[in-house]
């Protein structure tokens, strides 16, 4: 055993040991339901076995048992299963012990079963039509794989290659999450997949909730779980919660809200107005919406507009782990490189691309500036004075706030670049072409602004919008000089940030997420030094060195970190921004009451101008009438 | 009758198989199987080994129509457009490239859906159109008919759009006689429907009461009706009896052709109206590139499309004794 803190060198094998709490019980379902003999019940099911099911809850018996460790261990080598095609393999390949080698055994295994069954069928096998009727089910248990150990039915271990300090983050996702291996026999089944009966349409857990219905074209019902082990609302939070009542609750059994629906709406202006009349707790706004809910005050905060305080909304913001930058390729000749002349021409540029403006103009002002790749919220991020990118912008005392540099310095640092009045040393205008798949309403504005920005150092910016498959077959040979891209984090922490810019994940050379193609080797060392280290002041100090050599180096213009606006209607209680968690559904309390009196008192029918419109038309058409029928008359008379 | 409904099944085989290899070589072009894997594995950590995965799991590694390195028969089996496409004869769609769900089960799900706004949308419609067209034609040259007339230019140069925003704010936000949008099973989707109902036939009125009213103003001016009228029936019974009738051949044209893309609902309808149907199953495919329930829908699309053709030529049997099979 190691010190904690040991560096990751002396490290051979990190043991997460995993205890899992008693008596926490899976949701009723028919893959636990079982027989007078004690056999599943619902197995080797034929579709004349399925009259009359169209939903899990179809199934007349359920039942229930209690959570193992097993039920850890079986999803952990799930995620090796080739046919759950899982997005995080090639990432936990790294570090879980024995995971590569398993999985290329489960895919070994699973091209065996196809090639048999293609050589018995003979030239008419059809795979996607065989499989769906005889699903292939791998033995898990046929191969050794160390990355997972049962100690025994509660406890179990996760063992690492390496040290990881991020896999914590890991074991909180969803990916983590236990797997009955019934429920995973259980859904394989010809006779319910043919019925779109599936594990992922319908899972089975021990959260609060439960899938009711799931319907993702219309909506999604989920209801309480009857076998929640009891977890009581929180009675301490962060500083401030308790002033805003969100600790009124504390003690209390979680969850509050008995059945929560989702909805399917395609259209934002059907769902505002939804929204508005009650029908919908809570909504985000879009861009035509935003000046009828939020005004800005004096003070340049974002407030409720009179319309929405009346009908006791509440807005909330928070700002997403995230990031939407600007980038440039490392790896071209003419906005790539090292040297000091490179550096500057991209400095000149990160100063031109005013993104505080770009907030003001494109996104509702819902946006800070960013000054390096670390949003606020996670750590390495600095605010005020130390936190500027002192390459674009200069602090005022008088005004307490950063001022983006001028041009003219934008212009003396494109003439040290060799690019005086944006000319190349032979005297044509210096082109750069811009890479981006905006094929919306506004992309044609947003394009406009980046090349009258460029324009501004003389410099003729190129755009080459495509597709987003084209974009990224871009991205992925290098074909481009610059473009625009984003990241939302995976989890909280300053590696899942930095790495987007190490050289050892560059997008060309590794396939990596480095898109830029960045490789510093002063920074890829300190990003190794920091990538295993706690949060406090030793990895904060190696932070800053990382965050001064990206500014200096410039390889993306470090564009904004979104802020998220949310309303809520009055009858809604312990909402609490939370951009990393996805469980938070579970605080949540409804006055229902209040919001049926709401929605009555807002949605009364005005029948008065269709009775009115009617009229006209039967009022206006009489005179046609007559006359018709007059002269018919006299038609007949005549006759 | 028979021999020529066999002759015409024929001669769609050569349209639908063209059809699907027009829609491969299109989609192959526009999206390789390659770009379907990227979508489907999301953005972050695709690496070059897990999109090969993805293709040989869906039965995209193999070559797109023909495999060199097979031998015999199997130089035409073993191809994508063999094993995706020859199945969609006897309509086993197969499995959404994206998430895996049975696309024949999802399609009679949600067909039913897209019936329940299509139907009454098309009867309903079909049935204001031809009244007001008649009632135009009834009062042919006096105010009504030139006001009807321009009013039916202004309605058909108005966007469909146009008319679902307008329509959700005036009747559904500001009058709040209707639901903005939403659907529900069974009954209780009647107050759903209602809505965009109203706007289907609001945004059909204007090309449709022009049309018909033309056809009925044709017919109107021909000897039996001169000869109708001379014999003394009232103008509504030469109308409604006589001239609709003969006038059918026209309305049967634009009419029956159209009944079996009821299952496909509307697309723009759907979307605006969170209607969980076949037009929003077909935009959400295209949009997220999923290739089996893009080819599963053009294929059933150019069926339906043939089936509305062969509907219309034994319509016209049945209203005009004159018309024959030959």
């Amino acid at each position: 055993m190691l010190p904690a803190g040991a560096p990751a060198e002396a490290v051979h094998r990190a043991v997460y040991e995993v205890k899992v709490r008693e008596g926490i019980l899976y949701q009723d379902h028919p893959a636990f339901a079982l027989d007078r003999d004690g056999n599943p019940l619902y197995r080797g099911l034929a579709n004349g076995d399925m009259a009359g099911i169209k939903n899990v809850s179809d199934f007349k018996v359920k039942g229930a048992r209690e959570l193992k460790a097993d039920d850890f261990i079986y999803q952990i080598m799930r995620l090796a299963d080739p046919q759950v095609e899982s997005p995080v393999l090639s990432i936990l390949e790294k570090y879980i012990l024995g995971l590569e080698e398993y999985a290329k055994a489960l895919r070994a295994d699973l091209e065996e079963i196809r090639a048999k069954r293609r050589a018995e069928a003979g030239f008419s096998y059809n795979q996607a039509a065989d499989e769906k009727e005889n699903p292939i089910i791998l033995d898990y248990r046929k191969h050794p794989f160390p990355g997972v150990e049962k100690i025994d039915d509660r406890t179990f271990r996760i063992v690492l290659k390496t040290k990881y300090p991020q896999f914590v983050y890991w074991l909180a996702m969803p990916f983590f999450a236990p797997m009955p291996g019934e429920a995973a026999e259980f859904y394989k089944q010809g006779a319910l997949t043919d019925r779109n009966i599936t594990l992922n349409r319908f899972p089975v857990g021990t959260g609060p909730y439960m899938m009711e219905t799931f319907n993702p074209n219309m909506e999604i019902v989920l209801a309480r779980n009857g076998n929640y082990r009891h977890e009581p609302y929180p009675g301490a939070g962060e500083e401030g919660d308790a002033e805003k009542g969100l600790l009124r609750h504390a003690g209390a059994g979680l969850p509050f809200i008995e059945k929560i629906i989702f909805k399917l709406e395609k259209e934002a202006i059907p769902r505002w107005n939804k929204f508005l009349q009650g029908y919908y707790d809570n909504s985000g706004i879009s861009s035509e919406s935003f000046d009828q809910a939020v005004s800005i005050g004096s003070g340049g905060r974002p407030e409720l507009t009179d319309d929405m305080r009346e009908r006791g909304m509440r807005l909330l913001t928070s700002v997403r782990p995230s990031v939407y930058y600007s980038g440039f390729n490392m790896l071209d000749e003419v906005v790539g490189g090292y040297s000091p002349e490179k550096q500057k021409l991209r400095q000149a540029i990160s100063i031109v691309l005013d993104y505080d403006e770009f907030i003001s103009i494109f996104n509702n002002g819902r946006g800070i500036g960013a000054m390096s790749p670390l949003p606020p919220g996670i750590f390495g991020h600095k605010e005020g004075r130390d936190g500027i990118n002192p390459y674009a912008y200069d602090w005022d005392p008088l005004r307490n706030k950063p001022v983006r540099k001028s041009l003219d310095e934008a212009r003396k640092l494109m003439a040290e670049a060799g690019y005086p009045g944006g000319r190349t040393p032979g005297g044509r205008p210096l082109v750069i072409t811009f890479d981006n798949s905006w094929t919306g309403a506004d992309s044609t504005h947003l394009i406009n602004w980046y090349i009258k920005k460029f324009a501004l150092l003389g410099i003729q910016l190129e755009n080459r919008t495509t597709d987003y498959n084209r974009f990224q077959e871009k991205m992925f040979r290098g074909n481009f000089q610059f473009f625009s891209w984003g990241w939302n984090a995976d989890y909280p922490d300053p590696e899942n940030f930095f790495f987007l810019l190490a050289g050892p994940n560059g997008k060309v050379k590794f396939q990596g997420e480095n898109t830029a193609n960045y490789s510093n080797p002063e920074f890829d060392r300190l990003f190794k030094r920091m990538e295993n280290m706690e949060n406090g002041p030793a990895r904060q100090e190696v932070i800053d060195g990382m965050v001064e050599i990206l500014r200096r180096d410039a390889p993306w213009v470090w564009g904004y970190h979104p802020v998220a606006f949310s309303l809520f209607h009055g009858w809604v209680e312990n909402v609490k921004p939370n951009a990393m968690s996805n469980n938070t559904m579970k605080y949540i309390k409804l006055d229902s009451e209040k919001r049926q009196a709401a929605r009555d008192e807002w949605n009364r029918p005005v029948i008065w101008p269709v009775a009115a419109l009617i009229a006209v038309i039967i009022i206006g058409s009489l005179p046609a009438i007559i006359t018709v029928r007059r002269r018919r008359g006299l038609g007949r008379k005549a006759r | 009758m028979l021999s020529y409904i066999i002759r015409r099944i024929l001669y769609a085989v050569p349209i639908i198989i063209g059809v699907n290899v027009l829609t491969a070589l299109l989609f192959f072009y526009v999206n390789t199987p390659d770009d379907m894997a990227r979508k489907v594995l999301g953005e972050k950590n695709v690496t070059p080994a897990a999109i090969e995965n993805w293709k040989r799991d869906h039965g995209y590694d193999l070559p797109s129509f023909v495999n060199t390195e097979e031998p015999g028969i199997r130089k035409v089996t073993e191809t994508v457009f063999f094993q995706k496409s020859v199945p969609l004869l006897w309509f086993d769609f197969g499995r959404s490239d994206r998430n895996n769900i049975d696309i024949g089960q999802e399609i009679r799900t949600r067909m039913w859906a897209s019936l329940a706004i299509s139907v009454p949308m098309f009867m309903a419609g079909v049935a204001v159109n031809l009244f007001l067209a008649m009632m135009l034609a009834y009062y042919r040259a006096t105010y009504i008919d030139i006001w009807g007339v321009i009013l039916a230019v202004v309605l058909m140069s108005v966007s469909t759009l146009f008319y679902i925003i307008g329509g959700q704010y005036i009747l559904g936000k500001l009058l709040r006689l209707f639901p903005i949008s939403g659907f529900d099973a069974g009954l209780h989707s009647v107050k759903f429907l209602v809505l965009p109902v109203i706007i289907g036939i609001m945004a059909s009125i204007g090309t449709g009461v022009r049309f018909y009213r033309t056809v009925f103003l044709e017919e109107i001016n021909k000897d039996y009706v001169r000869t109708a009228r001379a014999k003394g029936l009232t103008e509504g019974r030469v109308l409604f009896k006589h001239a609709l009738k003969n006038a059918m051949i026209p309305v049967l044209t634009n009419v029956v052709v159209s009944i079996p893309f009821l299952f496909y609902g509307s697309l723009i309808l759907e979307t605006f109206f969170a209607i969980p149907g076949l037009g929003s199953f077909t935009i959400d495919a295209i949009q997220s590139q999923d290739f089996a329930i893009v080819r599963s829908m053009v294929y059933l699309g150019s069926i339906l499309y043939i089936i509305g053709l062969i509907m219309t030529d034994i319509s016209y049997t049945l209203v005009d004794p004159r018309v024959r099979f030959e």
